[in-house]
């Protein structure tokens, strides 16, 4: 292993570890806003409930996702000071706007949010999470600027040896800022949702009668079945299109596309081979890709064998990632489709099958978050800035293999420590769940053994 | 130019701010293994509860704003100092999870185990800062080509020791004064003494550190002898330092907090004065030095980022003293505490 190769996975999987925790808090801070609505303008104690078991849900994960992010704004530094010392002059920017207009924000209200429950009123609690979820999205809005720079990038010129801003507005809105955003955050509401309907779930098949489970559940599935179907269609279409038109190379080996075609197909399934690269046992659809991609059933598309092949990305990884994202997408709608029939039958507390698949299918809208994450870094590969600056000439030249291997496995150690215990903690919290109002229980006790009967 | 020096000052009000703030919470952390049961614990760390994230902040801050105006600083100081920074990064999750954690299991070992993690973290980061705060100050070795050509001991000299020293001292001094405020009692009457010994030590081991910036760091003096900005941050520190005692032995813990973040503010003001306009000196060639001269962004980059500061902080100010201000007064446990 060279230094280059490690500080590649040393960032790759510091990333992938703290991009678990982000997408929770955004997804789950939106819909606090709803619950807390709820509690101050209707006065409910179900939704104040659930907001406080939420909020400390919300406050864990929120922790995690603190202390796993300050790694990321050191690291360009520690271990790509190449990289830093080249794009600095643009790429500083938007981290330093993301630290000042959002990260205050988000930390100032939540600890407001967390602890000012009995200190200010509930019109400024309501509005501490509000804050909340508006920072942690502008946040996903800075970063992912940034990213898209390095995907896209724009409003700069190569001069006095390194990438010097010719346009701000141009380098923040470079073109996949907005697909890329979009598809992100919406990608976000639907964990959050997920997380959240899986709770609930957990909630009522301990305790059918949960007035805090049967409120969230029947919210969380809404959200979710809505973002779900957002998610796919228009943000990841788009998201797709503008990768067809802006990176060439890395749509042609996400989407299987080995050679040139004029009727370019759809492959809905098969398995793909590194060497040669080709895929075997294809379903595909023809001229279903060209259609996508630009409105036209015989627009040509570029193959992977038509462009250079060390400006190509690894074409196994990020065929697997994209293909099994977009048939997580699949599940998540049709999924959700069912939850959002099971409420409208008015069956969905009764029965508890399909709250078991909702408790499992949990982490799966983050696996969805990781595999599209993995399609546009590797995708984006070999480059650190499409075709700006190359990943081999990024890195730190000053750090030894050692140090390296030093630094990856105290971060291996603290990431198994980190994750072991959020999960038990979450646990924990789920198995005591939300403190509900006396009185209500008894109430709510009584629709559930009434369910149960017609069941 | 222009652009460049207002960053450069920008930077140390940042740094500052940071001092400032989580300043006193890593001094409360610090004085975490000197209280005596878990009520004294559990109100320390509900003390800075609400606001810790926030003050952590500043740094991110700070760093992100390095990165943006002086990327070749940004740059080389981080891969400089490698190992230092994985620890710093290394206490800071521990000293975050252990506020959260600890008080989520009922148990006593669980709680001790937390206990110390936080403690011990937060003595360390305060160490850390100081360590490389020193080592800026006294000078690095940097290669022709700009990168840090010097070892992770060579980063443990003894006037960076030094200076981590004087920092620890500090924030507990600044931590104990925040809490005496946020406390009742004989806890408060403790923390009061504890705010009194650190500022002995404090005024000790400053006259020492100054003492040996003579010695360690020859150009820091020879720019300080006509730089008006040092002696005002030097007479705040005096003159602050000389209040003190006086305030806490008075029981005015708001008035000495005042006092102490002005200390403590002048501090970073003081070694900012030092160092311009120099942001990293070079030991092995002066020449080679990072300084906002050659190593800041573009003027447009530097534009565009003040307009977002100027948008922004006036802002994190605003809210941040409404937030402070909505858990003034002593702290109150109830069920949202840790």
């Amino acid at each position: 292993m060279d230094a280059g190769s490690l500080c590649r996975f040393q960032f790759a999987m510091t990333a992938a570890f703290h991009f678990l925790f982000p997408p929770i808090t955004i997804g789950l801070a939106w819909l606090l806003t709803i619950v807390e609505w709820r509690a101050w303008r209707r006065k409910d104690p179900v939704a104040e409930s659930a907001g406080r078991f939420f909020g400390k849900i919300l406050g864990l994960t929120f922790v995690v996702g603190v202390a796993t992010g300050i790694p990321m704004e050191f690291q360009f530094g520690m271990n790509w000071s190449r990289y830093s010392k080249f794009v600095g002059d643009i790429f500083g920017a938007p981290l330093a706007a993301e630290a000042v207009f959002t990260f205050f924000l988000e930390s100032a209200f939540l600890g407001l949010y967390l602890f000012g429950r009995k200190r200010v009123s509930k019109k400024w609690h309501w509005f501490a999470i509000l804050m909340v979820a508006i920072g942690s999205t502008m946040s996903a809005f800075w970063i992912l600027a940034a990213n898209s720079w390095m995907q896209t990038p724009a409003g700069y010129v190569i001069q006095n040896g390194r990438a010097e801003l010719t346009s701000f507005y141009d380098a923040i809105f470079n073109a996949s800022m907005w697909p890329r955003f979009f598809h992100t955050f919406i990608a976000c509401l639907v964990s959050g949702g997920f997380f959240m309907a899986g709770i609930s779930a957990a909630l009522l098949l301990k305790d059918r009668s949960n007035a805090v489970g049967r409120y969230c559940l029947k919210l969380a599935i809404v959200y979710a079945f809505i973002f779900s179907v957002l998610v796919a269609f228009p943000s990841g279409h788009e998201h797709a299109k503008q990768v067809a038109r802006t990176q060439p190379e890395k749509f042609a080996a996400i989407e299987g596309l080995y050679t040139s075609r004029d009727k370019a197909p759809l492959v809905m399934f098969a398995v793909p081979f590194v060497r040669p690269p080709e895929l075997k046992g294809t379903i595909e659809i023809p001229g279903l890709l060209s259609w996508m991609a630009f409105g036209d059933v015989h627009a040509k598309i570029r193959g992977v064998s038509e462009f250079p092949a060390d400006e190509l990305p690894p074409l196994w990884l990020t065929f697997v990632s994209f293909h099994n994202m977009v048939v997580l997408g699949l599940v998540f709608i049709f999924s959700m489709a069912f939850g959002v029939y099971r409420i409208w039958r008015g069956t969905i507390f009764s029965g508890r099958r399909f709250l078991k698949l909702l408790v499992w299918l949990i982490p799966f809208p983050l696996i969805a978050c990781q595999l599209g994450w993995i399609t546009a870094e590797v995708g984006r590969q070999p480059w650190a800035v499409w075709k700006v600056l190359r990943t081999a000439d990024a890195f730190s030249t000053n750090l030894s293999v050692a140090t390296l291997i030093f630094s990856i496995t105290l971060f291996v150690l603290l990431y198994i420590m980190l994750g072991s215990l959020y999960i038990f903690l979450l646990v924990k919290k789920i198995k005591h769940g939300p403190d509900v109002p006396a009185g209500l229980a008894a109430e709510a006790g009584s629709v559930g053994k009434r369910e149960k009967v017609i069941a | 130019m222009t652009l460049a020096l207002i960053w450069f000052i920008l930077i140390f009000v940042l740094l500052a701010g940071y001092a400032m703030l989580d300043g006193f919470d890593l001094g409360v952390g610090a004085l975490h293994v000197l209280t005596q049961d878990e009520h004294e614990r559990r109100l320390s760390i509900n003390a800075i509860g609400p606001v810790w994230d926030g003050n952590e902040v500043w740094l991110l801050t700070a760093g992100g704003a390095l990165f943006a105006a002086f990327p070749p600083v940004y740059a080389t100081v981080f891969s400089g100092f490698y190992i230092a920074l994985m620890l710093v990064l290394a206490m800071l999750m521990f000293r975050a999870t252990a506020m959260e954690f600890r008080g989520k299991v009922d148990s006593t070992r669980w709680r001790k185990v937390w206990d110390i993690a936080f403690g011990v973290s937060s003595t360390l980061l305060p160490v850390l800062f100081g360590v490389a705060l020193g080592n800026v100050l006294r000078g690095v070795p940097l290669a022709a080509d700009g990168t840090y050509s010097g070892t992770f001991l060579g980063l443990l000299n003894p006037y960076a020791i030094l200076v981590g020293v004087l920092t620890l001292v500090t924030f507990f001094m600044h931590g104990a004064i925040y809490l005496a405020g946020k406390t009742e009692g004989k806890f408060r009457a403790r923390l009061a003494m504890h705010a009194v010994r650190a500022w002995v030590a404090f005024v000790v081991l400053f006259i020492a550190t100054t003492a040996a910036t003579l010695f360690a760091c020859p150009t820091l003096v020879d720019h300080f002898s006509s730089n008006v900005a040092a002696w005002l941050f030097l007479a705040l520190i005096v003159v602050g330092s000389a209040l003190l005692p006086a305030a806490i032995f008075a029981a005015r813990f708001q008035a000495a907090m005042l006092i102490s973040c002005t200390v403590v503010g002048s501090l970073i003001g003081l070694a900012g004065a030092g160092l311009f306009p120099r942001l990293l000196p070079s030991i092995t060639d002066p020449a080679a030095s990072l300084t906002i001269y050659n190593a800041s962004s573009t003027p447009r980059t530097l534009a565009a980022m003040l307009v977002i500061a100027l948008i922004g902080m006036p802002l994190v100010i605003g809210y941040t003293a409404f937030i402070y201000k909505a858990f003034h007064g002593k702290v109150v446990l109830n069920e949202d505490s840790y």
